[in-house]
């Protein structure tokens, strides 16, 4: 048998509270850093400039890795930038998912993969270049 | 002239976000079933073409399932949520204020944008939620929500309008209201609809030009705004719809750290009865809950906050329905270690319950049961003191057996479920 204990806090202060949390400070001395805190780091919020239109994926092979891009790896693609020759995009090849960089020549848009063994493939209306790759994330060990 | 008022209502919306990450979903016919993977709630283009109906048994068109080809999806309401947060960035730039209606539409006020060509904006702003989302929506635009809701029904039904179509112009207005059937008129309950159409008013047009006296005499207050919405004067239907309250929280600190679920569920199961208490008392139903919990920030130990969103779908102020929503936040949320020292209940999204959007496979008698149930419960708890008649809260953090079998990762909000991409 489980008891709780509650205490009735009224429903107007409850979006004040959250902001005076912040800025309480315990009765005695006041901290010297009240006045400079800032948030925590978030890498999130740095890889991801504009979260409503970014999409994380995960890379599985290593058809990019002379891009620097490994097996494992995620990485953040934006649909708000337009693709252009030179970025590394998402396209659907036929459906298929592919991680390639977008490359102009001989007057055509291909998907160019940087790794040896890999096929390069002609932007022709069975692809569609689904984003571009604005982001990568990796953790060791 | 009255500010423009429009309606973005995203085409089949489940099935949209379902192949926004499934691409070989596209061109195929697609169903997303409700939860218990019970009855179709979303379908594709090409399933609507097979005849497959909103509220069909999944088990009674298995035949059709089978020789069609047809794929059949859990809900997934984790992505539905994620891709409304971003259509809803997506649109915001274009309008001065939205208002969310339900999950996949909402009423954008576009003052301040009238002297632009509204047309034209619809299209930017449906290009602009294509672009970020591969979501297609439709846009209604008109003088009333009345007109804007009706003109996205006609935008979607006719593709000579090509995703939106204004009814601020009259000539369009008046073809759009004389072939749409007076039944469809949002706001027009079944029992207003047949006494209607007892009087000879069978389409939206008969509807705006019956005199506003013989509304008021056939009762609701809501049937005189709309024909005067109709007629292109704002009448604030939905504002009779919808009340002043946005939002409404039942938060309490803990006399004791909690450091159990169990225990820790106990008192959300009641804040979330308590909410939906309130929610009743002003006949209200609610769209959206948060479930929230969070250490004491003050206290030098591990500290841990977190909260969860979650769409109710079907809207419901049905107490037990709100618990187990929460529940679904709260399983998700919790890490052991810690000692909890607050815990709340947040609802937003509220409209009145007369006027709540209906998902068309609701059961009638079932909702009637439960809402006398709720009835109940209030008068118990009104005269013997709160929580005297509360839902058995003994066993929690089961799991969540709920039943999805054919549900789509949560690729949008889970590191471990994010599409994979070939390289």
């Amino acid at each position: 048998m489980y008891a709780v204990r509650l205490t009735e806090i009224p429903f107007e202060l409850v979006p004040h509270e959250a902001r005076i949390l912040l800025c309480r400070t315990p009765a005695g001395f006041p901290s010297p850093a009240a006045d400079d805190l800032e948030e925590p780091i978030d890498l999130g919020e740095w890889l991801i400039e504009q979260p409503a239109a970014s999409y994380v994926m995960r890379v599985d092979g290593h058809s990019m890795t002379g891009a620097g891009i490994n097996d494992g790896d995620l990485i953040v693609v934006s649909r708000a930038k337009a693709p252009r020759p030179g970025h590394i995009v998402v396209a659907l090849v036929h459906g298929d998912r592919t991680l390639k960089r977008l490359k102009r020549m001989d007057g055509r848009l291909w998907l160019v993969p940087e790794a040896e063994g890999y096929p390069h493939t002609v932007v022709d209306e069975f692809v569609e270049i689904w984003g571009v790759v604005v982001g990568l994330a990796r953790r060791y060990v | 002239m009255s500010t423009p008022i429009a309606l973005i209502d995203c085409n089949s919306y489940y099935c949209s976000a379902e192949r926004a990450f499934d691409p070989r979903l596209k061109g195929v016919p697609v169903v997303v079933a409700s939860n218990n993977d019970g009855c179709a709630i979303a379908r594709s283009d090409e399933a609507k073409a097979l005849g497959i109906k909103m509220g069909d048994p999944i088990h009674k068109i298995k035949d059709r399932i089978k020789a069609h080809g047809i794929r059949v999806l859990s809900s997934n309401y984790t992505l539905y949520g994620d891709m409304q947060r971003r259509v809803l960035a997506a649109v915001e730039p274009f309008a001065r204020d939205i208002e969310v209606y339900s999950i996949d539409e909402s009423f954008l006020d576009l003052a301040g944008f009238e002297d632009r060509d509204l047309v034209a904006h619809a299209q930017a702003i449906r290009a602009q939620v294509l672009q970020w989302t591969t979501i297609p929506t439709c846009v209604g635009i008109g003088p009333t929500k009345t007109l804007a809701k009706l003109g996205n029904a006609a935008a979607k039904k006719n593709p000579l309008f090509d995703g939106v179509a204004d009814l601020r112009d009259e000539p369009i207005r008046d073809w759009v209201l004389e072939r749409f059937p007076v039944e469809d008129v949002w706001g027009v309950g079944s029992a207003t609809a047949r006494k209607v159409k007892e009087l000879g008013i069978h389409t939206a047009a008969a509807l705006r030009d019956m005199p506003v006296k013989q509304a008021r005499s056939m009762g609701t207050v809501v049937l005189e705004r709309l024909v005067a919405e109709l007629r292109g004067v704002p009448a604030a239907v939905v504002e009779t719809i919808e009340p002043q309250r946005k939002g409404m929280a039942v938060t309490r600190s803990f006399g004791q750290p909690v450091t159990d679920f169990d225990v820790l569920m106990g008192a959300i199961a009641q804040y979330a009865m308590r909410a939906g208490e309130k929610l009743r008392s002003h006949g209200l139903v609610a769209g959206r809950l948060t479930v929230l919990f969070h250490t004491n920030r003050f206290a030098d130990r591990p500290q841990y906050g977190a909260s969860r969103t979650l769409s109710l779908y079907p809207m419901t102020a049905d107490g037990l329905e709100l618990v187990r929503v929460a529940r679904r936040g709260a399983e998700h949320a919790w890490r052991d270690g810690y000692a909890y020292t607050k815990a709340g209940v947040m609802l937003e999204d509220l409209v009145s319950a007369e006027l709540r959007p209906r998902t068309l496979f609701e059961d009638e008698a079932d909702n009637v049961r439960r809402e006398r149930l709720m009835a109940a419960l209030d008068d118990i708890n009104g005269k013997f003191g709160r929580f005297t008649a509360v839902p058995g809260t003994q066993g929690f953090k089961r799991e969540w057996r709920m039943r999805a079998a054919a549900k789509s990762p949560a690729y949008t909000t889970r590191i471990s479920d994010v599409p994979v991409v070939r390289a």
